[in-house]
């Protein structure tokens, strides 16, 4: 988040982003989407899971002269759901936006050691950005669905990326507004504004909007922070359920929801000025048998 | 995102074309000017025996004092006005009236200067008229100029004034000290640079206006030595020969030109120097 | 009460009449336009061709002129305008040498005296391009008049686009000319708007730049190779060169004052309204 607003303010030169966020467009992104698009017509419901783990390997995120988070190891196993837990400041949120790369947007923001997705190394040199992100999805903290209609929400990412067919966008409309549970309330009025939605229903459309691009890891950074404790349990319930189909890595600071949802958790904590993942391993066994003594002191509330 | 290089192109040409205007002009007043410089340099145009184009005469000393003098009328009384003007949308207009106030200033900034020029020449010439004879005078260009750019100074001091941070007024106030002796101390002096930016380029809008100082200064070229006597400024010159001006003339009115282009962009850098430093 | 409190009360008292001294003078000089011309505004004066220099007759084919002209400047300006305003706020490298030259560029422009923009329409487009005295020269020569202030009030807009579209669109890996066209241009139309309205104010007032480039001529514009008269030129015209020409010139004055002040009043409305949807 921080990394946007730096962005967003442009106090330094993006020469970075220049280079390397906006990669020139080339023909090869709609050809792979082509190809992908009969892939999506015979998409069954139940998709068998192809997703990729994720492996870090002594991933530091530095901006400028302070570290972010130093020296961050973790295996986010495929079809299973891994929270990032920690106090604010810790760095996981930095560690989560370095998976899509998003931390390339920020001049200062350098990012090191080796992140690999299945087999190939995306904080590589050659890595076509554009296809990483088509690969990995991220959801935001707060709902951002774009100011237009619900449909539109979903059908102009898909025509941008070079998908024609009106039948099988219809389809693709219909299935992931279903995943996320938003189908039978909306269906009537596809053509009015996303804006108009409930803050849930926003998280759940912007969820579904990831989806319909058919990545293969889920990037979610705090999603239930700005909503209420309602619409926050329906996509607690929707991100537990997409884990069978996708890699889903999830950033929160709330212990307990954690603790319902997550298969593995890693701990981050600041130490000596600079986050760092200090354990990691199944949900049980960090909540019940937590081997570091802040994991202990934290995970019972009497830390962060 | 991914880029379309026609797109960053296609954009790129906009924004280069649109900053390769002010290049343009420069270039081609340069050029029309060149000859003339080149055949008789620099020297005449500050030192000859006054402006008469026909027979070769072109000194524009009585033509750019005059500018300097009716602009700097104009802003010395403009800019301690508009301060006042400032300080009471920002400090003692309640807010209702604050609005307004900003609202008849934004409204009277966008009235034409023609507008302005005709109504200096029905009403405040003549009334000068009575005071001095002829009326069209020095003073009574500074007058509708000082009208024109008010409005303006007032709403960069504006600016300039809400720009300062809260927390100073918040300590000011925490130490007991008066609404004026706040201004004073602590207000004007943060907001000084911000300010004196706003008077720099109203200063060069001062100096570049043509049709009001042209409808109210009775263009007769001359160093005027007292305020009720009439000038001629560098623009009215251009404006009111150009559409006769031919050979050397015709060059002599590009030399003002240019001369007007300079010094435009000179107060430029000067009040892009004071924004620079209010940001610091 | 302390001399500190006095002063303090003194002050107040003179910022409040100076304050209110400084909005009598121009309205006064606005009421004596309205004064002055009401009387000889009527239907017939708006559409009715202008007759012995001016004197008598209407300013209908002048408005014909200033619209035709204000057309041009606006077609020329706001895709350019719009391409600079769009490259400035998306492309450009912040604080680079490019950003830093295009900007201060841009601030002269700005600062460019109206008479020098009319010498050089006249030299470059009337004479040099071969259009003469034109409507066509006269817009264009506007246009590169209006170009900065339109640049720089839609390049405002264009920035206050909420960070949370852009990021969207970054992690859906959107093609910038598919986040330009269909979210960010949409999100900043309402400050677009109004960028263009205060630059129709700015072109409307102008008269030194079209002495030179539109022209003086007062006949029905048949085409925009035709030399026309804007109303301002018409003002300046009628009370510097035509003798018992100062009523109309007052009711011209009138109607352009009528025209700025109806602009000023949607570009508030819209950029409040524009700002609440935010």
């Amino acid at each position: 988040m921080k990394a946007f607003m730096n962005v967003l303010k442009r106090k330094q030169p993006m020469n970075s982003e220049l280079t390397t966020a906006f990669q020139i467009e080339t023909g090869s992104s709609t050809e792979a989407f082509a190809k992908k698009e009969q892939s999506l017509e015979d998409k069954s419901r139940q998709k068998p899971l192809s997703a990729p783990g994720l492996t870090l390997k002594k991933v530091n995120v530095r901006y400028g002269d302070t570290n972010a988070i130093e020296g961050a190891c973790l295996d986010i196993p495929s079809g299973s759901i891994t929270a990032l837990v920690g106090p604010s400041g810790c760095g996981k949120s930095s560690l989560l936006a370095s998976i899509s790369r998003m931390t390339d947007l920020t001049p200062q923001c350098q990012v090191s050691g080796e992140i690999f997705l299945g087999k190939d190394n995306i904080l590589a040199k050659g890595t076509d950005l554009n296809r990483l992100r088509r690969r990995v999805g991220m959801v935001f903290q707060s709902p951002n669905p774009f100011p237009m209609s619900i449909e539109e929400n979903i059908r102009f990412p898909l025509r941008d990326h070079g998908m024609r067919d009106e039948s099988v966008i219809r389809k693709t409309i219909k299935n992931v507004l279903g995943d996320v549970g938003l189908w039978d309330e909306v269906k009537d009025r596809l053509g009015q504004s996303a804006l108009a939605l409930s803050g849930g229903q926003q998280q759940r459309l912007c969820i579904a909007r990831c989806l319909a691009l058919d990545p293969e890891v889920l990037l979610f950074d705090e999603p239930c922070s700005a909503l209420d404790p309602l619409s926050s349990a329906k996509v607690e319930t929707l991100i537990k359920g997409l884990k069978s189909r996708y890699t889903v890595l999830l950033v929160t600071h709330n212990l307990a929801q954690a603790r319902r949802i997550a298969d593995h958790v890693a701990v981050c904590w600041v130490q000596a000025g600079c986050g760092c993942i200090i354990e990691s391993g199944d949900t049980r066994s960090i909540f019940e048998r937590p081997v570091h003594p802040i994991t202990q002191a934290f995970c019972q509330g009497l830390q962060g | 995102m991914r880029t379309n290089i026609w797109l960053t192109r296609g954009l790129r040409t906009a924004a280069w074309l649109s900053a390769s205007i002010l290049l343009f002009i420069l270039l081609f007043l340069i050029q029309e000017s060149s000859p003339l410089i080149g055949e008789i340099g620099l020297g005449p145009f500050f030192q000859a025996d006054g402006w008469y184009p026909q027979e070769g005469a072109f000194q524009l000393t009585p033509m750019l004092l005059g500018s300097l003098f009716v602009a700097g009328g104009a802003v010395l009384l403009a800019t301690p006005l508009g301060i006042i003007a400032a300080l009471f949308g920002q400090f003692y207009a309640p807010p209702a009236l604050a609005r307004l106030y900003r609202g008849l200033m934004e409204l009277l900034a966008g009235v034409p200067s023609v507008v302005f020029g005709f109504w200096g020449l029905v009403v405040l010439v003549p009334w000068i008229n009575r005071l001095a004879p002829p009326g069209a005078s020095l003073l009574a260009g500074a007058l509708v100029l000082a009208l024109m750019i008010l409005p303006l100074v007032a709403l960069t001091a504006d600016a300039a004034l809400a720009a300062v941070p809260q927390q100073y007024l918040r300590g000011a106030a925490a130490m007991g000290l008066s609404r004026w002796g706040t201004i004073q101390r602590i207000t004007l002096p943060v907001a000084m640079p911000g300010i004196l930016s706003g008077v720099v380029l109203q200063t060069g809008r001062a100096l570049g206006e043509t049709m009001a100082v042209l409808m109210v200064c009775g263009n007769v070229v001359q160093i005027p030595s007292s305020w009720f006597e009439p000038v001629r400024t560098l623009t009215a010159n251009i404006a009111l020969e150009m559409s006769y001006a031919v050979d050397q003339h015709r060059t002599a009115l590009f030399i003002s030109g240019l001369l007007l282009l300079l010094l435009t962009i000179t107060l430029v850098a000067v009040a892009s120097h004071f924004r620079r430093m209010q940001h610091e | 009460m302390n001399d500190g409190q006095k002063l303090d009360s003194g002050i107040t008292v003179l910022i409040w009449l100076v304050s209110i001294a400084l909005v009598v003078l121009p309205l006064s000089m606005l009421w004596d336009v309205v004064r002055e011309g009401l009387p000889h505004l009527s239907f017939n004066f708006i559409v009715d061709q202008p007759l012995d220099a001016g004197r008598s007759g209407g300013v209908g084919s002048l408005l014909i002129s200033t619209f035709w002209i204000l057309g041009v400047c606006l077609l020329t300006t706001i895709p350019i305008g719009l391409g600079c305003a769009l490259y400035l706020s998306e492309f450009v490298i912040p604080h680079s040498q490019s950003e830093k030259l295009l900007g201060f560029s841009l601030d002269v422009l700005a600062g460019v005296p109206s008479i020098v923009f009319g010498l050089f329409g006249y030299a470059v487009f009337a004479i040099q391009l071969g259009l003469g005295f034109s409507i066509l020269s006269g817009g264009l020569s506007l246009a590169c008049m209006v170009l900065p202030l339109f640049i720089r009030t839609a390049e405002q807009a264009l920035r206050t686009c909420p960070k949370g579209y852009r990021q969207a669109a970054i992690a859906l890996n959107i093609s910038h000319a598919g986040f330009i066209s269909r979210i960010l241009l949409p999100s900043a139309s309402g400050g677009i708007a109004v960028a263009m309205i205060i630059s129709i104010g700015r072109a409307l007032a102008e008269t030194a730049v079209l002495i030179f480039t539109a022209g003086y001529v007062t006949r029905m514009p048949g085409s925009v190779m035709d030399s026309g008269r804007s109303l301002s030129v018409h003002i300046y015209d009628l009370s510097m060169n035509v003798p018992g020409g100062q009523s109309n010139a007052a009711a011209t004055a009138l109607i352009l004052v009528m025209m700025i002040v109806l602009i000023n009043v949607l570009a508030r409305y819209l950029s409040r309204r524009w700002q609440h949807v935010e």
